[in-house]
């Protein structure tokens, strides 16, 4: 019996939190799509919209209260009360980076240039560009465009698509 | 391990086709699989074959990024020069193992 197999063709992402993690799993994964040569969409919407915002987009944060996952670096429990003190928040942000960028995963903007350079797309959400008085000059050049929801939809259909919530 | 006969010389290859020796190369035999990829191979192709393979041979992690970076080109011109999935497809013609990176 032969297998009949069906290889995704698009994929739709949507990241709607604002913490590192959130949104580099977001671009991690939007990244890997092109790089496969599969069409690619990403819409970024409430905290999300950070990722795309001109002045926050390269300042992302890792929160460090109430995440049981956080660890010291030596594997020991990390306490949420430890991660209420005034600098630890900024450390462990910018120990993530470092990191990643051992790992050759570049700071967000450049990495939304390569999933640019490879053809995929950026959106903003408009509904939360309302609530966060976000103009489009507050964006990353990069954005191809400001929709509603139903505008995403629209864009997502086809066969072989997915729509992916990060 | 199977082996593929590609511009005339026996080489092996993996399930996948990517060949499991890198000694066994030849850029006749980069033009060769480039075309089974509907791509031909230019000057610009193989320095970045070039560049993947002494990367490879340090035993580096072969990244999108660190071709973006390589100076030969940037990412746009890479996605040009190897459309569709780049990375995977230069690997391949180059001769050495499908990348192991997310990124």
């Amino acid at each position: 019996m032969i297998k009949e197999e069906f290889p995704l063709k698009k994929v739709c992402l949507i990241c709607a939190k604002g913490t590192i993690e959130d949104v580099y799993a977001t671009l991690v994964m939007g990244n890997g799509a092109v790089m496969e040569g599969i069409e690619t969409k990403i819409f970024f919407t409430f905290f999300g919209l950070d990722a795309i915002t001109k002045k926050q987009m390269n300042s992302l944060h890792t929160g460090t209260v109430g995440n049981p996952a956080m660890r010291m670096p030596g594997g020991l429990p990390f306490p949420s009360i430890l991660g209420m003190l005034p600098g630890v928040e900024a450390g462990v942000s910018a120990m993530m980076k470092s990191q990643m960028g051992a790992l050759d995963i570049p700071p967000v903007k450049e990495f939304l240039e390569m999933i640019e350079a490879g053809g995929g797309e950026i959106y903003a959400c408009k509904l939360a560009m309302d609530m966060f008085k976000l103009k489009k000059e507050d964006l990353w050049e990069g954005v191809k465009d400001v929709l509603t929801v139903g505008d995403f939809y629209e864009k997502c259909g086809g066969l072989q698509t997915q729509i992916i919530f990060t | 391990m199977a082996q593929k006969v590609i511009a005339g010389i026996s080489v092996d290859v993996n399930d996948e086709g990517y060949m499991t020796d890198r000694t066994q190369w030849t850029k006749d035999i980069a033009r060769e699989i480039a075309r089974e990829e509907g791509i031909e191979l230019t000057e610009k192709h193989y320095s970045v074959i070039e560049f993947l393979r002494e990367k490879q041979a340090k035993g580096e992690t072969l990244t999108i990024r660190s071709v973006g970076t390589s100076g030969f080109i940037d990412i746009k011109g890479f996605y040009q020069l190897f459309p569709g999935a780049p990375m995977k497809k230069a690997a391949k013609i180059s001769g050495i193992p499908k990348p192991a990176s997310c990124v």
